[in-house]
């Protein structure tokens, strides 16, 4: 099968400059008769003497970004050709920085590392949050907007719960990039999103020291030593890295699943508010841990079981999911305790319900000023924030208690989408008790009740006597 | 072509019409009925009726080996209550049902599908596929690329991994699943009649020939009237709290 050129057509889209050629695929930019379009074409390399796993990467890629609802954190696969007759892959064009050039000026300076970190999180966090994980995080595998946002890109290694793993198998070799490969994938485990989890601490940790915290293994030796040896800290090759910063860094890169961070999201919104974080040994220590500990772990690393992984999304049919959607522009404190109570009540009735808080904010325009607070990702982030600051008083477990701030136009239907997806069983709205305030939100209440495929509870605060 | 698959209706009339129903309201054009559409519940004749009424259409069906105990035929493996419940269902049948069920094969084959109750590696032993190995015997004598079976109550998608051997995954019920014509797929679709993964809605699938994706549903039913229809019958009361709670 002879390689097409520049200017060769394929089931209707004329392609233009090979913009990348990477190890199982090439990439080209399609024209139109005008001029290029917003659109790439992945071509998988088939010829002979090529690998096979080449073959599952484009269905593995097209598989999953097929699934994937639209986001601006990963392409949008707009075509696909068959793989038995002409494998392609036409995909929205991203315009964008690699994290790898950035990795060319390490060690970077913490707010930069911030930026770069929390943005990634929050990419993975999306992507989790669909039950999908990538698995073969690596600096040239994300790009970054011109508004900051990161984005996930190659697809071919990810896995999706949904779907059949068509990578797994009994394996002998390890699949996927050995520098930032997390412990369990090394036993073949492909369905923890915390594997992500341990690839962006590896990310982080080569941003503030200008190196990868286990080398670049060359034999699967080298590639277990990440079992029982644990890295160089950070603050030991950069002085000046911040001991939270280690923190995050080193919590990231615990060999046991469970005791790295559950969710890329919660990674983010320590980088963001590092005045939270309880500063342990872990984050001020100089040294690797002594000989005798490295020992133990060795012989421990013989028998080691994987973490289990958590559950997708699915969950037992009697628990229930309650929404709790926050105006976070109504600054109404009597209406934020009334949908305090409001939650408690249903939490009290409920003793597995899961509370989601959700916000919806008009999509990021173009934002002017310097500085985190004027990005879109540390927009996202303070969000974040204020949402979690709200639920604190309900004193619920991570697993029970998820934020997210949705981008919309329309605030009714995103919720509505989001409670169809998730499927919701009830939606909590607040409606304001000020004539000002019922202006406001009267008009998107009656939206909501009219479009949501569940129950909606509207809570007022009780009235002054 | 969209291909309504049912397996294990075991005389639950309830639950096989919520499918159908179901499976119309999804513009289903074919049938496929892979054995076991009698045993254990209270309805065998009108459920034999209904699945003939659907072959003189030109909907699939095979045999089960519950099926081919009502016929009188020597079927190993079967409890005291699948016992008791087949005699009573012997009693039920008339000539018409029974010539049915003796028409029906163990397999049936069209173009890269097949459809068997048990396993295609020796069909008339009733083998149970309920780990790669199994399934790989069965795919293997099978020779198609999708394998449509019943027999384990409990739906499971087998797809031959990257190294060369099934790989189990359990369908989460409403995701089409991607099943590319060049691979081999073994699909147990679940029980219709008798769920048993604590799930008591009934099962089905629904194969897109043209898109080339199996969707595997659950569909709640009248499981109460279907249970009460087994007391009031005499058969093992067991049979009955085994609808209600889908194990």
């Amino acid at each position: 099968m002879s390689a097409p050129g520049e200017g060769s057509e394929i089931d209707g889209f004329r392609l233009g400059e090979l913009i990348h050629v990477g190890s199982m695929a090439s990439i080209y930019r399609l024209h139109g008769p005008e001029g290029p379009l917003p659109l790439i074409m992945k071509i998988p390399r088939l010829g002979a003497g090529e690998r096979a796993v080449n073959v599952i990467g484009f269905e593995v890629c097209r598989m999953v970004l097929g699934a994937l609802a639209q986001s601006i954190h990963y392409p949008t696969l707009v075509a696909y050709g068959d793989v038995e007759t002409t494998p392609y892959l036409v995909m929205g064009y991203i315009e964008g920085a690699r994290l790898n050039e950035s990795l060319g000026r390490a060690p970077l300076p913490p707010q930069e590392i911030v930026h770069l970190g929390s943005a990634l999180a929050l990419a993975l966090h999306e992507l989790h949050r669909q039950d999908a994980v990538h698995l073969d995080l690596k600096p040239t595998n994300v790009l970054y907007r011109a508004s900051g946002e990161a984005v996930l890109i190659d697809f071919g290694l990810a896995h999706h719960a949904h779907y059949p793993d068509l990578l797994a198998e009994e394996l002998r070799f390890p699949v996927g990039n050995w520098v930032y490969m997390a412990p369990e994938q090394i036993f073949g485990v492909r369905a923890d999103p915390r594997s992500d989890i341990y690839a962006l601490g590896g990310i982080l940790y080569e941003l503030a020291t200008g190196r990868p915290p286990f080398g670049r293994p060359r034999s699967v030796a080298a590639l277990r030593q990440r079992l029982y040896r644990d890295p160089l800290p950070p603050r030991a090759i950069a002085p000046a890295t911040p001991e939270w910063l280690q923190e995050i860094i080193l919590r990231c890169l615990e060999v046991d699943a469970r005791e790295r961070y559950a969710s890329a999201e919660q990674v983010a919104l320590d980088l963001a508010n590092p005045s939270g974080i309880a500063i342990s040994a872990r984050g001020a220590k100089l040294r690797r841990d002594p000989w005798w500990t490295r020992l133990r772990r060795r012989v421990h690393a013989t028998h080691f079981e994987p973490a289990p992984c958590p559950p997708p999304s699915g969950r037992p049919p009697q628990a229930q999911i309650a929404v709790v959607a926050l105006a976070l522009r109504e600054t109404d404190a009597q209406l934020r305790e009334a949908l305090l109570a409001a939650a408690r009540r249903v939490i009290a009735a409920d003793q597995d319900c899961r509370i989601a808080c959700v916000t919806v904010v008009p999509p990021a325009a173009t934002l002017n000023g310097e500085g985190d607070e004027f990005t879109a990702t540390g927009r996202h982030i303070r969000r974040l924030v204020e949402l979690r600051r709200w639920a604190k008083p309900l004193q619920l477990p991570e697993e029970r208690l998820t934020c997210h701030v949705l981008e919309s136009d329309k605030p009714a239907a995103a919720l509505s989408d989001y409670a169809r997806m998730n499927d919701v069983d009830q939606i909590l709205i607040g409606a304001s008790a000020s004539t000002a305030g019922a202006r406001r939100s009267g008009g998107a209440c009656a939206s909501i009740i009219a479009e949501a495929p569940c129950n909606v509870t509207v809570v007022r605060p009780r009235a002054e006597d | 072509m969209k291909l309504a698959l049912f397996a294990d209706i075991h005389s639950n009339l309830e639950a096989f019409t919520a499918c159908l129903d179901h499976a119309q309201a999804l513009a289903a054009d074919r049938f496929a009925f892979l054995g076991d559409m009698v045993g254990y519940g209270a309805d065998p004749v009108a459920v034999l009726d209904l699945v003939e009424q659907h072959t003189l259409e030109g909907a699939v069906a095979v045999l089960g080996n519950h099926d081919a105990a009502a016929l009188g035929r020597p079927v190993a493996q079967m409890n005291a209550n699948a016992r008791a419940a087949i005699a009573w269902t012997q009693a039920q049948l008339g000539e018409r049902q029974r010539a049915f069920l003796q028409s029906l094969p163990l397999t049936a084959r069209d173009d890269n599908m097949l459809f068997v109750h048990a396993s295609a590696a020796a069909p008339e032993r009733w083998t149970y596929v309920t780990d790669a190995a199994d399934a790989e015997q069965s795919i293997t004598a099978g020779n198609a690329h999708y394998l449509f079976c019943g027999h384990v109550h409990q739906p499971t998608l087998y797809y031959m991994g990257s190294g060369g051997r099934p790989m189990p995954f359990t369908p989460v019920p409403g995701v089409p699943i991607p099943t590319a014509a060049h691979r081999q797929w073994l699909a147990i679709t679940g029980s219709t009649g008798q769920p048993r993964d604590g799930n008591n809605a009934a099962c089905y699938a629904m194969f897109d020939t043209g898109r080339e994706r199996l969707t595997y549903f659950r569909v709640p039913y009248a499981h109460g009237l279907a249970a009460q229809k087994i007391r009031a019958a005499g058969l093992p009361p067991r049979l009955a709290l085994r609808l209600e709670r889908g194990a």
